[in-house]
């Protein structure tokens, strides 16, 4: 276990690694990899924006991963005009990264505002409920999409969106350009959550009640963070348009909202850096578990991977709800690291 | 036209049972044991599967009725012990995941004994042909038998929940558990109990759904949020309000599907219109329930708690 306060110095180790995992894969001679890395970076911004709402302020938030697939649509959707050379409510289509990708995120986070605003509104299960149908609506919305793709989704035919000095089509570039986006979003919330409304953030999660005594309104403050997740999902979704260069409805099917809260417990809620780790292993379980039982001659396992998976996930909820962050540091004070029920 | 609209309406109604089918036993393990459990819809999978396996072995649906539902029961018996046990005292937020990882586990599990091919079943011969209800007009006698048997667990349930000493139990129990408990009354067996009769219920629609749709993977899930969706719109916890929200969600589901494309046909091309107006009816339930949750924020029969 170490001291909570060498985090920083964890942080940056963290960091250091992930700006050398593409020379190291690369060495190794496994660069195919690199890809895996940069879904690993893209997944673990969605992550951290949702442990914005479920643990940093107790939002349980059910349906996330339908800003997932507003920001992959932006994308999407103006990558088709380009290539299609058609406009869409009489704007161009484009590729232009800076174009696209801003534009993801601010409509990401209208959608959010529009979201919040309703959800809000409810409390506990009601939320639970409230967010995981709006999720559904969005999926049903994309479905019906047929000029792109409906429920087979659409390929981006000219390729990832375009960079100014950037080749994002090469796979070196793309990965740091993701690592980029994650390490503001970082930046950005480690910022946010350090600050009074950082804390505010925690006074809902502990009590709302005695937050509105002493004269906060919390439903601003919960607006104003479900609207900033909403906008670190659209992002995340923008990337991982641009990284399979296709776009499709299974981006917002309720089971991917599932798969981020997991990653979000599995890594620690609560902290920034447990959604990272907790993407890490995810991912990595993903990718190697098959693998793992197809060396062990389980071949029925190797294809049912989650057969294994989902009793692994409910002993980690029952027992060792702390997830990594828990496991690898130790608290400095009690409550501090607010991952453990401190009401 | 008319009778268009009448048939549809029923196939709303039947659709309405089968949700409530399943919505009845989430909601009354909801508002007993305040345990959201994702994988009620699992074991409405378990009892088609059930169903398929037992009526394709035994050659007879209603053998396979009676073999599936000890089966389902059984499966319930050490769920609740093994896993919603456990998650009794905990929050919301471990009872989605935990149970989400019970899905994964008992998907891939259906996955790995019967394949990914859907199955299929016949309606019994006994229940096959229709009715005629008027001259010109008939409805088939499965789908009426599967509304007549929602009806009856209605009433059952109704009778149980407002006229026994048990009931009496489980509606203070929803209230506040601990002076129940301090009464003396055994809370885990009447959890279990719950439960278990919660997943009989959920098992039975599954094992009648089998002739009306394919067996396959993954078919409770979204049954699961449709459910989800009756009893937050009827209020967590409340039997009437799951019974009101199936049948609305039902009948709101079934017509937008049918009539929905139609309508939209006349203002834009045919082939979008199809496309659109299956996405719209689909959401067209959720917007329901947010219409609900914006003026009723805790549904339309709100259950007393205190906290």
């Amino acid at each position: 276990m170490i001291r909570e306060h060498h985090l920083g110095k964890v942080t940056a180790l963290v960091l250091l690694w992930l700006l050398l995992l593409p020379w190291i894969l690369d060495i190794a001679g496994s660069s195919y990899l690199i890809s895996t890395a940069a879904r690993i970076v893209i997944f673990a911004i969605a992550a951290i924006s949702l442990d914005l709402l479920i643990g940093y302020t107790g939002l349980v938030s059910f349906g996330h991963a339908a800003f997932l697939g507003v920001g992959a649509y932006v994308v999407g959707i103006l990558s088709f005009h380009a290539y299609e050379e058609t406009t869409f409510l009489g704007l161009n289509g484009t590729l232009s990264g800076l174009v696209a990708i801003p534009l993801a995120v601010a409509l990401s986070a209208l959608v959010a505002l529009v979201i919040g605003a309703l959800s809000l509104r409810t409390k506990g299960v009601y939320f639970i409920m409230i967010t995981l149908s709006f999720g559904q609506m969005l999926f049903f919305l994309f479905v019906s999409l047929e000029p792109y793709g409906g429920d087979d989704g659409m390929m981006m035919f000219d390729g990832r969106n375009t960079m100014p000095l950037m080749d994002l089509n090469e796979r070196f570039t793309f990965y740091y350009f993701c690592l980029a986006c994650l390490v503001a979003f970082y930046a950005l919330c480690h910022f946010l959550t350090r600050s009074k409304f950082g804390r505010t953030l925690k006074a809902i999660r502990q009590n709302e009640g005695r937050l509105t005594s002493i004269g906060i309104k919390p439903y601003s403050v919960k607006l104003l963070i479900f609207v900033i997740a909403g906008a670190g999902a659209g992002l995340a979704g923008a990337l991982m348009a641009n990284h399979t260069e296709f776009v499709s409805p299974s981006l917002t099917h309720w089971t991917k909202s599932g798969d981020l809260m997991i990653v979000v417990i599995l890594g620690g809620m609560g902290t920034l850096l447990g959604p990272v780790l907790g993407t890490f292993v995810f991912l990595l379980l993903e990718e190697f578990l098959p693998v793992g039982f197809d060396m062990l001659g389980m071949d029925l396992l190797k294809e049912h991977w989650r057969f294994v998976f989902g009793p692994i996930l409910i002993l980690i909820i029952l027992y060792a709800k702390t997830g990594l962050y828990g496991m690898i540091f130790q608290k400095n004070e009690k409550g501090e690291a607010g991952n453990v029920e401190d009401q | 036209m008319s009778h268009l609209v009448f048939e549809q309406l029923l196939n709303g109604v039947q659709l309405g049972m089968f949700l409530f089918l399943v919505a009845a036993g989430l909601t009354l393990v909801f508002g007993f044991m305040d345990v959201i459990n994702l994988a009620h819809g699992s074991l409405f999978m378990i009892g088609a599967y059930g169903m398929a396996l037992f009526a394709g072995l035994t050659g007879s649906f209603f053998l396979g009725l009676l073999l599936c539902l000890p089966v389902v029961a059984l499966c319930a018996l050490i769920i609740e012990y093994l896993v919603i046990r456990p998650l009794y005292n905990r929050d919301h937020l471990d009872q989605v995941l935990a149970t989400f990882g019970l899905i994964l586990f008992i998907n891939e599990g259906t996955t790995m004994l019967f394949g990914r091919m859907p199955l299929f079943l016949n309606v019994p011969d006994l229940l096959s042909g229709s009715v005629a209800i008027t001259d010109s007009f008939s409805y088939p006698l499965y789908r009426i038998m599967i509304i007549a048997m929602g009806i009856m667990v209605a009433l059952i349930l109704w009778f149980v929940i407002v006229r026994t000493r048990t009931g009496m139990r489980i509606r203070a129990g929803t209230t506040n558990r601990e002076i129940v408990e301090a009464l003396g009354v055994n809370l885990d067996a009447l959890n279990t109990t719950i439960f278990v009769v919660g997943a009989l219920f959920a098992g039975f629609a599954g094992a009648m759904a089998g002739p009306l749709s394919s067996v396959e993977v993954g078919m409770g899930d979204h049954l699961l949020i449709l459910c989800f969706v009756c009893i937050v719109i009827g209020g967590i916890g409340s039997i009437r309000g799951a019974l009101v929200g199936a049948l609305a969600v039902g009948i709101f589901d079934t017509m937008g599907r049918a009539f929905l494309p139609d309508l939209l046909g006349k203002i834009m091309d045919p082939a979008s219109a199809s496309g659109i107006g299956a996405g719209l009816s689909s959401m067209s339930i959720y917007l329901l329930m947010v219409l609900v949750l914006i003026f009723r924020p805790t549904g339309l029969f709100p259950v007393a708690r205190s906290e």
